[in-house]
């Protein structure tokens, strides 16, 4: 029988987890230093290239001065490159992949399924349909931004509909996983309807956003994406401790205080509306949200406190560094950045993989 | 120290009605142990008892309404643990025994919290274990992990459902002497779903058994277990003996008759060692 007692022996064991547990912080605390120094990193390697090539001394002080113009002025053809051009596109990748990661990292939590994205639920799908509908079908009810507006309706009306589908039978998450693959079928469909109807031009369109991209980046997108992003991701590290304990059970959740159909619900809504405002503007963008919390947990462990703002900072690298790659690997033609995602987060993911999971089969 | 009393409680899932008119009460730091045939009950009647699924009837702690109680302030009174050892992805057992400290904590880690998961690894032997992945534990260790975060939840009420149905007799033991010296330490209540009879005669206070979903009787093992309950409850021939000082079922055949021949009908114990 093992002994339940007070003793020094069990001081000393009570310091052995202590420690264990420090170390295990500052781990977690090295890799926020390391991944925030790599994406500063990135985003001067990403605004150095280019048709016109800067220095990355010259990008990073275009952009000190940029933020801070009392310390001096900016060359003005370098400041106009950089934070008229490359810049918005920069920064848009950065906060789509955040935006990914994350809906990721909370799909997968409260959902319990190591596959959950925002694919598995369907939400892309509706949101190329609605880019469909508005390409081919002329719907213009928001002038230029029509193209965005109805994906973006769309994702967000396909999320309620899983979710009342859901709801009726009782909220398991097998039952929002196939009411999402369901749904993703049905409005697959409905998209090749649609450019079944669709000249060759409208086809060629509808593809070429499918395929994502982020070369549509200007400030008034990004500042859209970036709204969404400061409403959602600071609620989700909120509730970040009851999604990691929804992932254990939802008795277990129920017995720890926690009301699990709200939580459920609500991150799911934030999960479809991060999604939705990425692939509105940059169309499907695949992989970013489902290797990104993968890799963060497989380094940091399985904590959403840490999970959701690290897969948000992987994100941010993956499709940073997927979009730079495509621009540039066949310069001067840019490749979709959906294909890149696939060519540099794959290898590294299986490289991870192989790695860490060894210990586990 | 908690008061349980159930009055008429009564579960349906749709198209089965599996609890009926279920009504007993348990004294504070007693072991109360439900079983029962398969299907009987015991697993709906412990999630009932934490609100997980909302019966009819009354489920009252301390005269408390369980069901119309804040749910933190639920989960500080009742700890359950759960059939299942499941963790979150890529949890360790550090993470996994933290989640017991839901009810009591904020969202950012005090140094109280720290040092409650390390008191309860420690009191189970685990504190080697602490930063190990939860999915590379044994079923065994995965149980102790669970145990150990119910610890830090610090209930008066512990529910724990068929604890050590996947675990072998050491860690049955174990698991079961931890949860004993809980009890009577910190004068806790605990309700274990067990199917050995022979666990729940050696580790609980009482006993209420379960049958259609229906208290079929309760009280002491020692009242409790006669050779023509089990044959009537379970549809099987078994002897009693007395083993340690408490009863000790024996079972004989689903359908041959009793191989002994001097065998007290009157209370149930077996008089003899058989033929």
């Amino acid at each position: 029988m093992i002994q339940i007692d007070d003793t020094s022996i069990q001081k000393e064991d009570n310091k052995t987890v202590q420690n264990a547990f420090r170390q295990y912080h500052s781990k977690k605390i090295l890799f926020f230093i390391v991944v925030s120094v790599l994406i500063l990193l990135l985003v001067g390697i990403a605004a150095s290239f280019g048709s016109y090539e800067l220095t990355l001394k010259q990008v990073y002080s275009t952009i000190f001065l940029g933020l801070f113009p009392s310390f001096g002025t900016a060359d003005s053809v370098a400041s106009s490159i950089i934070w008229d051009i490359r810049l918005p596109r920069i920064t848009m990748a950065i906060i789509s992949g955040a935006s990914l990661g994350v809906a990721g990292a909370i799909m997968q939590g409260v959902l319990r399924n190591p596959l959950a994205e925002p694919f598995t639920l369907g939400i892309s799908s509706a949101a190329a349909m609605g880019a469909s509908i508005s390409i081919i079908g002329g719907v213009k009810l928001f002038g230029s931004y029509s193209v965005v507006l109805n994906s973006f309706i769309c994702a967000f009306i396909a999320t309620m509909v899983i979710y009342s589908i859901a709801k009726t039978k009782g909220m398991t998450t097998e039952a929002i996983i196939l009411a999402g693959i369901a749904i993703m079928f049905l409005l697959d469909a409905v998209t090749s309807f649609t450019q079944y109807l669709g000249t060759s031009e409208q086809i060629q369109a509808v593809v070429f956003w499918m395929m994502g991209s982020v070369s549509v980046a200007n400030w008034n997108a990004v500042y859209f994406v970036f709204s969404i992003v400061l409403i959602s991701i600071p609620y989700l590290i909120y509730k970040a401790s009851d999604i990691t304990i929804i992932g254990s059970g939802d008795e277990t959740a129920h017995s720890l205080g926690i009301n699990v159909e709200r939580v459920r619900m609500r991150t799911l809504i934030f999960g479809a509306l991060l999604t939705a405002s990425v692939t509105a503007f940059c169309g499907i963008i695949g992989f970013v949200g489902l290797v990104s919390p993968h890799i963060t947990r497989m380094i940091i462990g399985g904590d959403n406190r840490y999970v959701i703002p690290g897969s948000a900072l992987v994100g941010a690298i993956l499709l940073l560094g997927a979009d730079t790659v495509a621009r540039t690997i066949l310069a001067p033609m840019i490749l979709p950045v959906g294909i890149m995602t696939a060519f540099v987060g794959v290898p590294f993911f299986m490289y991870l993989f192989m790695r860490k999971r060894k210990e586990l089969w | 120290m908690v008061n349980i009393e159930l009055n008429g409680v009564c579960f349906s899932y749709p198209g089965a009605d599996v609890l009926h008119d279920v009504t007993f009460s348990m004294r504070p730091g007693h072991i109360t142990g439900l079983i029962g045939p398969n299907g009987s009950g015991k697993s709906t009647l412990i999630k009932c008892i934490d609100a997980i699924l909302k019966p009819l009837g009354s489920i009252l702690l301390d005269g408390k309404d369980v069901l119309k109680m804040d749910p933190v302030h639920r989960a500080r009174t009742i700890g359950f643990l759960p059939q299942s050892s499941t963790s979150a992805m890529d949890s360790t057992v550090f993470d996994t025994v933290l989640m017991g400290r839901r009810p009591h904590s904020a969202w950012r880690i005090s140094d109280n919290d720290i040092n409650k998961v390390a008191d309860a690894l420690s009191q189970l032997g685990m504190q080697d274990m602490a930063m190990k992945q939860f999915a590379s534990l044994s079923g065994g260790q995965k149980q102790m992990v669970l145990l150990a975060r119910a610890i830090c939840q610090e209930p008066k009420v512990l529910l724990l459902d068929e604890p050590t149905s996947a675990l072998d007799i050491r860690h049955q033991l174990e698991v079961l002497n931890i949860v004993h010296q809980l009890v009577k330490e910190r004068q806790i209540s605990a309700i274990i779903a067990l199917h050995d009879l022979n666990l729940g005669a050696r580790y609980t206070d009482s006993l209420v058994m379960l049958r259609n979903g229906k208290v079929f009787s309760a009280g002491t093992p020692a009242d409790l277990y006669s050779a023509e309950m089990i044959q009537e409850v379970y549809g099987v021939e078994a002897i009693i003996i007395e083993v340690l000082g408490r009863p000790h079922v024996v079972p004989i055949s689903p359908s041959k008759p009793l191989p002994c021949t001097h065998y007290d009908n009157s209370d149930g114990f077996l008089l003899e060692i058989p033929a």
